[in-house]
């Protein structure tokens, strides 16, 4: 089994998935790491500290800025030379497109959104979720090379070993680019709830408190930031219900459910959401789900572990301070 | 401007999807709708015909019963419906269904844009985009939340809206895109339009008509099971003051040991 993985990574910042990706493919036999961008070193020295046996690394100013046309090519063209039999991906936008498109080059085929991976003599079964993971299904990929994008947090993370090294294999970039990268705007910050190990989210009770005397919006902004502070005290991610994205009252990037994210963090607490089943499919598979809402018979309470039957802005400020004093912060 | 919108038909968000005693997926009676992630993807096509001028063609591979979610799309206001039907495309996996689309973009004419909705509800893998872009060699422009375009038919401006940022990018049409959320909100179908969507023809087309033969599956399904239910039974936590609450809620959390 010759399995490659591919370190996913924004301007240098790697992916944690793609950790995760190389921890599974390890339990394979050897596996070389490809790293793709420009001045990507400490990529590269990371890789082999995570264990990765050798690493292909295509550096070239032309890879700057990921686009998915010159990253497929260059994927493509070694895949074609260096025949893998695997090659695992965390799943990302960004890995969704490059899988995809190498793959239709290569004649073979991607499997998203893995949970599980079993390697045979000439294929490769996984298990994945569809239809929102209200179904499992067991799906081969019967092409060489298997195209495998790993869900989040669904595989564990390997050790760092410091300063360990390995077989350094350049290779050539394809510089075919079909769009300009222009810039980025920072008016919305970074949200990575696929890796977040804690979400606190809110939805549309987090506008409802009259006693502040605000409007709405103003409401909704003291709500998140009651909520932002649970979840800074807890090192999470601040999440939304699409009831509260709609609303205006945070952005689509941190949306929880069926048109937003699918997470599955440790800790998933959720403040003044319902509990449609479109946020359901979206956060069930939290390990631990705490619900506070002020209406007893909402549904998100048939997934939730431990509720609270009460007004978000009373709860969650003194769950701030009680969690800040039990983890010693 | 030519703009295609890709749509497929799923079952409904709200339906109870299950694997049936016989080893099938069903939905009930639910009722099947047009993907919602692509109503998005005819929202995207409709403003940017409001803005430039020019058609809206959606364009959808399924059985017969697809044509309502065409219908949907030229009620919403696309001018015209392609269905692309045949029994040969029964177990079509991504990359076959991205060389059929790229067949029926290329009868209908091309276009200046080929929008999709980011991902189906069904498999939910979101490859058929990127797989369509590369078929065609066109660029692929995903996760768009904004479209602008320059010249008549120059190029395209777009925000993509990615977990690091807004991210803005150009490039020269024809082009794929697909298509988010923040695009706004999708229109409701008008009277107007389910009048002319309930007249409407909407030509079915098979792979003889495309010229092309069924692309070999290469990604199939070997079984599907329900996920292991989950016996979740809320406790409620109580207390005097909020403080109590989050106090005993607190302790819980912590023995929990998820922290």
């Amino acid at each position: 089994m010759k399995t490659w993985i591919y370190i996913d990574h924004f301007k240098g910042e790697v992916q944690p998935g793609s950790w995760e990706a190389l921890g599974l493919g390890k339990t394979f036999g050897a596996v070389s790491a490809i790293v793709f961008g420009s001045g990507v070193d400490a990529v590269v020295k990371a890789a082999f500290e995570y264990g990765a046996d050798e690493v292909i690394v295509a550096d070239d100013a032309a890879l700057a800025d990921y686009r998915a046309e010159p990253y497929a090519s260059t994927l493509s063209a070694l895949a074609s030379s260096g025949t893998p039999d695997l090659i695992l991906f965390p799943t990302t936008a960004r890995t969704r497109e490059l899988s995809a498109m190498s793959s239709l080059d290569l004649n073979s085929g991607v499997l998203t959104d893995v949970t599980a991976v079993e390697v045979g003599a000439d294929k490769v079964t996984v298990t994945r979720p569809i239809y929102e993971g209200k179904v499992l299904e067991k799906t081969v990929c019967s092409a060489k090379p298997a195209f495998v994008t790993l869900r989040s947090r669904a595989f564990p993370k390997p050790a760092v070993t410091a300063g360990r090294t390995g077989t350094l294999t350049k290779a050539e970039a394809k510089a075919d680019a079909k769009s300009t990268v222009e810039g980025y705007s920072a008016t919305e910050a970074a949200v990575n709830l696929g890796d977040a190990s804690v979400i606190v989210s809110g939805g549309r009770g987090v506008s409802n408190n009259p006693s502040l005397g605000l409007d709405e919006k103003a409401t909704a902004q003291k709500g998140f930031d009651l909520i932002g502070e649970l979840a800074s005290v807890l090192g999470g991610a601040v999440g939304g219900s699409r009831a509260a994205v709609d609303a205006g009252y945070i952005t689509y990037a941190h949306q929880v459910g069926q048109t937003g994210k699918v997470v599955a963090p440790d800790l998933y607490i959720a403040n003044g959401i319902s509990g449609a089943i479109q946020h359901l499919v979206g956060m069930r598979n939290a390990k631990l789900i705490v619900a506070i809402n002020k209406d007893a018979e909402a549904p998100i309470f048939t997934q939730a572990r431990f509720g609270v039957v009460g007004d978000l802005f009373a709860i969650v400020p003194a769950l701030t301070a009680a969690m800040k004093k039990k983890l010693g912060k | 401007m030519k703009i295609i919108a890709c749509i497929k038909q799923v079952p409904d968000s709200e339906a109870k999807v299950k694997v049936a005693d016989d080893g099938q997926v069903t939905w009930g009676e639910a009722p099947l709708v047009i993907n919602p992630f692509d109503e998005y993807a005819v929202e995207g096509a409709l403003q940017q015909k409001e803005a430039n001028g020019g058609t809206v063609v959606a364009l959808c591979i399924g059985p017969e019963s697809a044509k309502e979610a065409i219908k949907h799309a030229l009620a919403m206001g696309a001018d015209e419906g392609v269905l692309v039907s045949d029994t040969a495309l029964e177990g079509l996996d991504s990359a076959g269904a991205a060389r059929v689309l790229a067949a029926a973009i290329n009868k209908i004419g091309g276009a200046d844009m080929v929008m999709f909705g980011r991902q189906t509800l069904d498999n939910g893998s979101g490859l058929t985009p990127p797989q369509t872009a590369r078929a065609l060699g066109w660029p692929m422009l995903g996760w768009v939340g904004q479209i602008k375009v320059e010249g008549p038919s120059g190029s395209v401006q777009v925000e993509r809206v990615l977990e690091e940022g807004r991210q803005s990018v150009k490039a020269n049409m024809p082009a794929v895109l697909s298509i988010v959320q923040s695009i706004g909100e999708p229109r409701y179908p008008s009277f107007m339009g389910i009048r002319k969507a309930s007249k409407a023809t909407i030509p079915v087309w098979s792979l003889a008509d495309l010229g092309i033969s069924a692309p070999t599956t290469v990604v199939s399904r070997a079984e599907i099971s329900n996920p292991p239910t989950r016996e979740t039974v809320c406790e409620f936590i109580t207390g005097e003051t909020p403080e109590a609450i989050a106090e005993a809620l607190a302790e819980k959390i912590m023995a929990e040991k998820v922290l």
